[in-house]
């Protein structure tokens, strides 16, 4: 017999009912992308907002940076609360990851083949949300090393942030870097915001527009708020 | 008019396909896209060729055998099915090339026809209201509140083609899968079943290899019927309540 | 394929029913329920049911069948059961309900069902399905069909064809589709309970006999092409209705008459042949190249306006038409009903005015249906509310605005009355075959009504058949199961293998669908609206030379063991060939005019249909007489005790 589907009498096959688990479903993995996803948005806005102290002079932005280092005292001891978000985040971004590896490696195998006849098909936020999420993944490595470990820094000064950044984005590529990233971002929340609101079932034909807007409304409002920042290094109003 | 057809060959399951070239000549605006088929395949028969093979039967649009990608578009150019799709849609000279539905849930049997009993499967799993025959209350025992009723027969109206998880970069089934569910989960009658319907279909659909949802909206688009996209967001509502409701 | 003279029937015993309880009509239902016997629940796993088609009243059977215990094979030639052709229906469904508090009982909707028969119904069957209708509704509810409901969230209904209550229940246009897909689910699930083994894509063959009772089908895997028997101890078919002896029908492109002919020639007896519904407003064809016709709702009617110009050949687009030259000839002939007269007559008196050369439209088959009275009237909104989805249909396929350009119609054939003869246990004459649905003869007399056949094909499907099979189970003597080895079965199984290689070995000159439209062509011309004896004898002159044609000069391309649809339409043009024969010797030999059967030489002086109750008031029920031998005619005499003939008037 040619099909997998069907016994040799000719019938369909009566698989047993598979497991149900949360885990093991594509719905499941997406409500981990969803959740993880959102986790890591509100991280995004609390960050912009930090970021944006950067127009209010190395005083006030370098005082910031100490205080996330202090935030949570004196119930937490020094940098206590900084490392819970940090591993908060590292779970977000893993479970980000690792899901939206295994679906893309499932849908990939789902459809094999591609039709002969191609033609553009979803809007460029959509089709671009595999290869976006790998260029944000790269440069958050890239921005751990630049601006938190330091390593690629070249004229770091520890805990001189706002120097740090300006050291940053006096150089082309940091800007390009940087830039490119941003934008990848914003495309990224800007069907990762709506589609997160999808899978966990906040979406309704009703209130589609109002999603729309709100994910269009991050997305331009993030990148422009970081990429305000190597702008205003690059034009000479932050130096 | 004549035109230059495209076709995807497959001679069986296990056989190796390529498009081939037909050209056929003297095509009306009022045929039908299969009536255009079936003109070439009387051609094909008459010069000692394989027909073309293709599934149709009602070629009213309700049944949802046919399935053809034409020019990259489930069910071609227009909002219908193709057995509805007229010749008038194209023009003299054109070139058309016609796919079957590609997805690994889908194997093509033989040339323009696929297998797709993955979708019985997943309506097998759940996709039904257990109401023994002579079992049934008075049909006005349980009056359902027009909305609900609406939505339903909105859902309800999903003929089975397979368009969606044609257009799917993905192969997903979650419309098709959502289509179901929230005709069913809507209604009174549907409620006692409401969670594990939602978290078997799901599981069934997983397990015959659609993949997974991406919420590119392709779907919809390619949907003969106009099954919306929230149809989506809805289940996965049902799915992410059924969770919590059933323990395992 | 021998030149006996087909005309030359021989009139065998009268039939009786001998399953039909007497007494009070009201009370025979639940009498023959408590007389037959029943299958212990502990012994119905033992039994295997065959049921073909998936249908209605298939998949109704099949989920009831296997709900109740036994275990069922069933088969269907579409790729999924959900596919099958009661789908396509739009109307929607009778019920006896009297939900509007209009009057409507079951008695009425039994007395409307014999009188819209034509008075060629049995009185005991009709009331059944009264009786039931409302049950259906109840049991459709419950599986989730979404009917049209009210604001209060109760059920809609409308009135339908014609007919003075709202009775009709309906789910937008597709209430066919809806039915359907919860017969479909409740067969889903006993296919997940392992009590229904399905299998798609398989096309019946043959009927296996054995020791005079139905033991089996023979079955072609249309994937693979492999030949198989299976065997049970019961074989029911629901394969539906044969309308597409004509070629061009309503029917799907694949519906075919294969189940219900092959059992016919291995005994059962088919009934009244010659009733066909003709329905009257079909989209036209187009040409050459058309493949199948598509119904718009008749409801369509209840506003529009038929007309076709007075002049012949007037090649003026509709609108240059002057008013005083437009000939509204419904309203013409029937000023009371005007253009909602019944069915055939619309149909017929479409057919008069082509065939006087005044149709209109590409080749002149067709006739005006004129909405722009009655966009004056309501104003194009509430046509458009009333009727907005069948306009858009008729754009989709013809491209054409029926809001400024009249419509066009012409009638197809929909739906055949006739069908293979059934007790009142809906068994036919070889013990344990059971016809169901559009595949039996029982219900609907000489025409149907309109929203009766879905009522018809789940009443069978969930109520009477699952009830009346238990008596035949439990009294039939049907010892261990047969095998292929069996000699009958093997005699099936080379009889079907030797048929599929005599169509793939002719490698003539001629493609099957040529063949089938020139059956078609024959059959639309001297069996269809209306018929005369000399142009039956005609057809049945003809008949037989394409046949003969057929076997010397069909090209079936390929061979058998592979999925190839250039032979599953050979061989169903086999049967069809064979069909057509019987359809014309019935419509001959039955030489009164009712319902749908419309004999030129039976008219009152008006034109109308006229019946001739002492000679024909009986069901017509065919033996096959052997291969190229004439068929032996069986009467079973109908006895309307409740509702007294009478004849129809429209004028």
């Amino acid at each position: 017999m040619a099909l997998a589907t069907r016994t040799d009498n000719g019938s369909a096959v009566r698989k047993p009912p598979p497991k149900r688990s949360f885990w093991g479903s594509t719905v499941g993995k997406k409500v981990v992308m969803a959740v993880s996803g959102l986790l890591m948005l509100g991280y995004l806005v609390a960050h912009v907002m930090g970021n944006l102290k950067v127009f209010f002079g190395p005083a006030e932005f370098n005082e910031y940076g100490h205080w996330l280092r202090t935030m949570g005292a004196p119930v937490l001891h020094q940098e206590w609360a900084l490392w819970i978000v940090r591993v908060v985040l590292l779970a977000a971004v893993v479970a980000h990851a690792v899901s939206a590896y295994q679906l893309s490696k499932r849908d990939i195998k789902a459809r094999p083949k591609k039709y002969v006849h191609q033609r553009k098909r979803a809007s460029y936020a959509t089709r671009t949300m595999r290869w976006g999420g790998i260029i944000v993944a790269l440069f958050i490595v890239w921005h751990i090393l630049d601006l938190t470990t330091l390593t690629v820094n070249e004229n770091a000064q520890p805990g001189r942030p706002y120097e740090n950044v300006v050291a940053t984005f006096s150089t082309w590529y940091g800007n390009v870097i940087y830039i490119t990233a941003m934008l990848a971002i914003g495309l990224h929340i800007r069907h990762g915001f709506w589609s997160a609101a999808q899978t966990l079932g906040v979406g309704s034909a009703s209130r589609d527009r109002a999603l729309k807007a709100i994910a269009n409304g991050l997305a331009l409002v993030l990148t422009a708020g970081f990429i305000a920042v190597p702008v205003a290094v690059m034009t000479g109003v932050v130096s | 008019m004549k035109l230059n057809l495209r076709v995807w060959r497959q001679r069986g399951a296990d056989a190796p396909g390529a498009m081939a070239t037909y050209e056929v000549d003297n095509i009306s605006a009022d045929m039908s896209f299969l009536e255009m088929l079936d003109t070439l395949n009387e051609e094909l028969i008459l010069r000692g060729e394989d027909p073309v093979a293709f599934d149709h039967d009602c070629r009213e649009g309700i049944c949802g055998a046919c399935s053809l990608v034409i020019n990259g578009d489930a069910h071609g150019p227009e909002r219908t099915t193709t057995c509805q799709l007229h010749m008038r849609s194209f023009a003299d000279g054109d070139t058309i090339d016609i796919e079957p539905w590609r997805a690994s849930a889908f194997p093509v049997i033989k040339d323009l026809v696929v297998d797709r009993s993955a979708f019985d499967r997943i309506i097998q799993a759940g996709g039904y209201i257990s109401a023994p025959t002579g079992a049934a209350p008075e049909a006005h025992a349980a009056p359902v509140p027009k909305p609900d009723a609406d939505f339903a027969f909105e859902h309800a109206e999903c003929i089975g083609c397979g368009a969606c998880v044609a257009a799917c970069p993905n192969g997903s089934a979650m419309l098709f899968t959502s289509a179901k569910v929230n005709h069913l989960n809507v209604l009174p009658q549907g409620a006692p079943e409401r969670e594990t319907r939602v978290l078997d279909m799901v599981a069934t659909m997983d397990a015959e290899g659609f993949g997974g949802c991406t919420l590119t909206g392709e779907c919809a688009t390619a949907c003969p019927k106009g099954i919306p996209l929230p149809s989506i967001a809805a289940m996965n509502r049902q799915w992410l309540r059924a969770n919590r409701k059933v323990r395992r | 394929m021998s030149s006996t003279d087909y005309t030359q029937y021989t009139i065998g015993d009268p039939l009786f029913d001998s399953k039909a309880p007497d007494g009070p009509i009201a009370e025979r239902w639940d009498r023959r329920r408590f007389e037959a016997k029943l299958v212990n629940p502990a012994n119905r796993r033992k039994h295997t049911v065959i049921v073909v088609g998936t249908g209605l009243a298939g998949g109704a059977a099949g989920a009831t069948l296997g709900e109740q215990g036994y275990h069922v094979e069933q088969f269907c030639y579409q790729d999924s059961p959900r596919r099958a052709h009661s789908i396509a229906a739009q109307g929607g469904i009778n019920a006896a309900k009297n939900y509007r508090n209009d009057g409507d009982s079951v008695h009425r909707l039994f007395y409307d069902t014999v009188k819209g028969g034509d008075f060629r119904a049995r009185e005991s069957n009709v009331h059944r399905l009264a009786q039931i209708s409302v049950e259906i509704i109840d049991q459709c509810v419950a599986q989730g069909v979404p009917f049209a409901r009210e604001y209060g969230g109760l059920l809609d209904t409308r009135s339908f064809g014609g007919v003075q209550v709202s009775r009709t229940f309906y789910a937008r246009g597709q209430t066919g589709q809806q039915l359907l897909l919860g017969a479909y689910q409740a067969l889903s699930r006993q296919i997940a309970a392992g009590s229904v083994n399905i299998h798609p894509r398989t096309e019946m063959l043959d009927l296996i006999v054995i020791d005079g009772r139905a033991r089996g089908i023979v079955a072609r895997d249309l994937v693979t092409g492999e030949v198989s028997s299976h065997f049970a101890d019961a074989v029911v078919l629901a394969s539906g209705g044969y309308g597409n002896v004509f070629y061009l029908s309503t029917n799907a492109m694949n519906s075919n008459a294969t189940a219900i002919w092959r059992a016919h020639r291995r005994g059962a007896y088919f009934a009244n042949p010659c009733f066909t519904q003709i329905h009257p407003t079909c989209i036209p064809r187009t040409g050459e190249h058309q493949s199948k016709l598509t119904l718009m709702s008749e409801s369509l009617r209840n506003d529009g306006r038929i007309w076709v110009p007075k002049a012949q050949g007037d090649q003026r687009p509709a609108h240059e038409i002057p008013e005083d030259e437009r000939d509204y000839y419904l309203e013409r002939i029937y000023p009371s009903f005007g253009n909602l007269v019944p069915r055939d007559i619309a149909s017929r008196a479409a057919k008069n005015v082509c065939d006087e050369g005044r149709g209109v439209g590409p080749g002149g088959q067709g006739v005006y249906l004129d909405f722009a009275d009655a966009v004056a009237r309501m104003g194009r909104a509430k046509v458009e509310e009333k009727y907005g989805n069948l306009f858009d249909m008729y754009a989709q396929i013809t491209a054409e605005n029926p809001y400024e350009v009249p419509m066009r119609i012409y009638p197809a054939v929909h739906y055949t009355m006739g069908g293979l003869w059934v007790d009142y246990d809906l068994q036919t004459t070889v013990p344990g075959l059971f016809a169901i649905g559009e595949a039996n003869f029982s219900d609907h007399g000489a025409n149907r009504l309109g929203a009766s056949a879905l009522m018809q094909g789940l009443g069978d499907g969930y109520f009477v058949l699952p009830s009346t099979i238990n008596d035949y189970l439990a009294r039939a003597p049907l010892g261990d199961k047969p095998d292929a080895s069996h000699p009958e079965a093997a005699e099936v199984i080379a009889a079907t293998e030797d048929r599929l290689n005599l169509l793939l070995s002719v490698d003539g000159d001629r493609t099957p669908d040529s063949f089938h439209r020139e059956l078609g062509e024959l059959m639309w011309e001297f069996c269809g609206m209306a018929r005369t004896e000399q142009g039956l004898r005609k057809a049945l002159d003809r008949i037989p030379q394409i046949r003969e044609e057929f076997w010397r000069r069909i090209k079936v391309p390929g061979v058998g063991e592979e999925f190839n649809q250039s032979l599953e339409k050979a061989n169903r043009i086999v049967d069809y060939l064979e069909l057509a024969e019987l359809m014309c010797v019935d419509a001959l030999h039955r030489s009164e005019s009712c319902g749908g059967h419309f004999r030129e030489e039976s008219q009152t002086p008006d034109g109308e249909a006229a019946r001739r109750d002492d000679e024909f008031g009986y069901a017509a029920a065919w033996e096959f007489g052997g291969s190229g031998e004439p068929p032996v005619l069986h009467k079973e005499d109908l006895v309307f005790e409740y509702v007294h003939p009478t004849q129809r008037s429209y004028a």
